[in-house]
């Protein structure tokens, strides 16, 4: 009997983006109010995984074409650049810096170094998540 | 540059991280691996003479005060140990361009090992209770993916076997942790150590006594003492050699470190009935051994049976707690690193060489493999502690030690054990060197000459550690100094 995944799938569509602008949301609410890299790295892997359920694996590697193992790898890297930054001044390691700078769009905004920090964490937690998704999921 | 300690952390992890992007080229992350593990060398030798000239050096990471923030604290046998752990994973990557085959490479293997050294230099570096908690993961993860790496059947038991065993001492460690901080109400070991010896004399030191038994607990299950080192032996033989070497170096020496640390900082005052308790430990760690390192024919388990009784002589030291046992210990430990090492590379090439590792089945390697030979020669009297090498001076301090503080028992094992260690390897002498020379099946497939290098270099630096015990005795009693004075490490961390 063949199936059809027309409700599943036209839901996704519409979930997905719900999903990942909440996890975005979380992601950038982390200094003032619960949330942060960790919880919103794992949302936006959260929505990836839906995207998954409601398609097959080819697909959305082609609707995301990542190699998940870098991104873990860019993420340590953010993280370990926001840290080492700090040796450049001669501060002690991981020292953050912050302050107002007016971007041109968006006007006065103020600015930490710990997000990021924390958008290392966020891609370290997408990539690794994804990873081992894949990895299990992958041969069958 | 006052970030000067954390780059033995902090090269290797960048090094880790490039080595994840560089998986396609072998070449390439050889040229990384290599390299970096040179330069992580040379600056902990920096490291160590800046201690040596300023006294213990720290880092509040990101810039908060003392107990507050995370502190990297590296006092003179912290660094000491950093420099040793960089020279063996030096010459653990040598021999892994020609011993690890490319299978194992191809699937980041550098990188696990890289992220392994960042958790061992930052288990020896921190300060911090929870954050030494943390650098045993990173060690102990990457020890999985390394005892993993390759999955072939035997790889695959033990591993299940060793990641149980850890993942329920780092359970431990949590718990104890916790009991300890709603003690003290601190993680900062200068300011625990502080707290404690505020405690004491007042109210209850039972539970810190208790405290005290359940970190032992957890640190002799990762440092392998008495009755707690079942799973050594297994999980130790699975991996291939390079992986064995740096396993039988570095990762019981972390445990080891870590008593050391917790017990001449935080429960010196209550040393009365734990140090009793680790004084029979010791002992019976060496017995131990030393029965499993007589038994076996088998030239990798006798060498891993040998780190057992290494770190009952260690402990000894540390457990009778006077100034020349803890120099011979701090002494002991380094000359242990670095000629376990040795003798897991040239024992994993006999290994390779003979197509397997039962000694029945070795002999005459001296004819072919005269380097080989006089080498492994060389490594087995410095492990034994025969005078000009380097096992002669801690043995000898560690022993005067116990005779001082009247442990004359505890001293006689520890130069009985002597004899035995000697009795142990000159067995894998005599009948997997000498005698009549064999063809073996596989030697045309080892690049013995290639691999021999790394050994070679350890066992030189071993003998010169031995011959030159006056150069460096003024470095390894300022590291003992500061054990027995912990007034100087809470100082320089608390800045009071």
């Amino acid at each position: 009997m063949k199936t059809s995944d027309l409700i599943l799938q036209t839901a996704t569509k519409l979930i997905l983006f719900l999903i990942v602008l909440f996890s975005v949301y979380i992601f950038f609410a982390g200094h003032y109010t619960p949330g942060g890299g960790f919880v919103g790295g794992l949302l936006t892997s959260g929505a990836i995984l839906l995207l998954l359920l409601a398609f097959d694996m080819k697909t959305v590697q082609t609707i995301l074409p990542f190699n998940y193992l870098y991104m873990v790898a860019l993420g340590l890297l953010f993280a370990i650049g926001t840290g080492a930054g700090a040796l450049l001044f001669n501060t002690p390691f991981l020292t953050h810096a912050f302050g107002d700078i007016h971007v041109p769009v968006l006007g006065e905004l103020h600015l930490h170094t710990a997000t990021l920090f924390d958008l290392g964490v966020y891609l370290v937690v997408v990539g690794v998540t994804m990873s081992i998704i894949q990895t299990i999921g992958g041969d069958e | 540059m006052i970030n000067f300690l954390i780059l033995p952390i902090l090269i290797p992890l960048i090094t880790g991280v490039l080595l994840i992007f560089a998986n396609k080229s072998i070449m390439l992350q050889r040229w990384i691996a290599g390299l970096s593990a040179f330069m992580t060398v040379v600056v902990a030798a920096m490291l160590v003479q800046k201690v040596k000239n300023d006294g213990v050096q720290t880092l509040n990471l990101s810039n908060w005060d003392a107990p507050f923030g995370i502190t990297l604290v590296s006092d003179m046998l912290s660094a000491l140990l950093v420099l040793t752990t960089s020279v063996v994973a030096f010459a653990c990557i040598i021999y892994s361009f020609k011993g690890i085959g490319e299978e194992r490479e191809k699937f980041h293997y550098y990188a696990a090992f890289n992220f392994l050294i960042v958790g061992v230099n930052g288990a020896f570096t921190t300060g911090d209770i929870f954050n030494l908690f943390v650098f045993f993961e990173v060690m102990l993860m990457s020890s999985y993916v390394l005892i993993l790496l390759g999955g072939t059947k035997i790889q695959l038991r033990e591993s299940i076997k060793y990641i149980l065993v850890n993942v329920i001492s780092s359970a431990l460690f949590v718990i104890s942790i916790a009991y300890l901080y709603s003690v003290v109400g601190t993680l900062n070991m200068a300011h625990i150590s502080v707290r404690l010896s505020e405690l004491s004399g007042i109210s209850q030191p039972g539970i810190v006594t208790i405290i005290g038994v359940l970190f032992l607990i957890v640190f002799g299950l990762k440092g392998a003492i008495f009755p707690l080192y079942f799973w050594l032996p297994g999980s130790y033989y699975a991996p291939p050699v390079p992986v064995m070497a740096i396993f039988g170096a570095l990762l019981t020496k972390v445990g080891v470190y870590s008593i050391i640390r917790t017990y001449s900082l935080f429960f010196f005052e209550e040393a009365g009935y734990i140090q009793q308790l680790l004084i029979v430990l010791a002992i019976l760690t060496i017995v131990g051994g030393l029965i499993g390192a007589i038994a076996y024919w088998d030239v990798k388990k006798i060498v891993i049976y040998n780190i057992i009784v290494a770190v009952g002589l260690i402990l000894f030291g540390i457990a009778t707690m006077n100034q020349d046992a803890l120099t011979g210990s701090v002494f002991y430990l380094i000359h242990d690193m670095i000629i376990k090492a040795a003798l897991f590379l040239l024992v994993g090439l006999m290994a390779a060489i003979a197509g397997t590792s039962n000694l029945r089945s070795m002999g005459g390697m001296i004819k072919r493999y005269p380097g080989l030979g006089w080498t492994f020669f060389l490594a087995a009297l410095a492990l034994a502690g025969i005078p000009p090498l380097s096992g002669f001076v801690g043995k000898l301090l560690i022993v005067q030690g116990g005779f001082a503080s009247e442990h004359y028992w505890g001293a006689a094992i520890v130069l009985m054990s002597s004899l035995f260690v000697l009795i142990s390897i000159m067995k894998i002498f005599i009948n997997g060197i000498w005698g009549k020379p064999r063809a073996f099946e596989n030697e045309e497939r080892v690049p013995y000459k290639k691999l021999l290098i790394a050994p070679v270099i350890l066992v030189i630096l071993s003998v010169c550690y031995g011959v030159g015990a006056d150069f460096v005795y003024p470095y390894i009693s300022q590291a003992a100094e500061t054990l027995t004075n912990t007034n100087i490490y809470i100082d320089a961390v608390l800045k009071e």
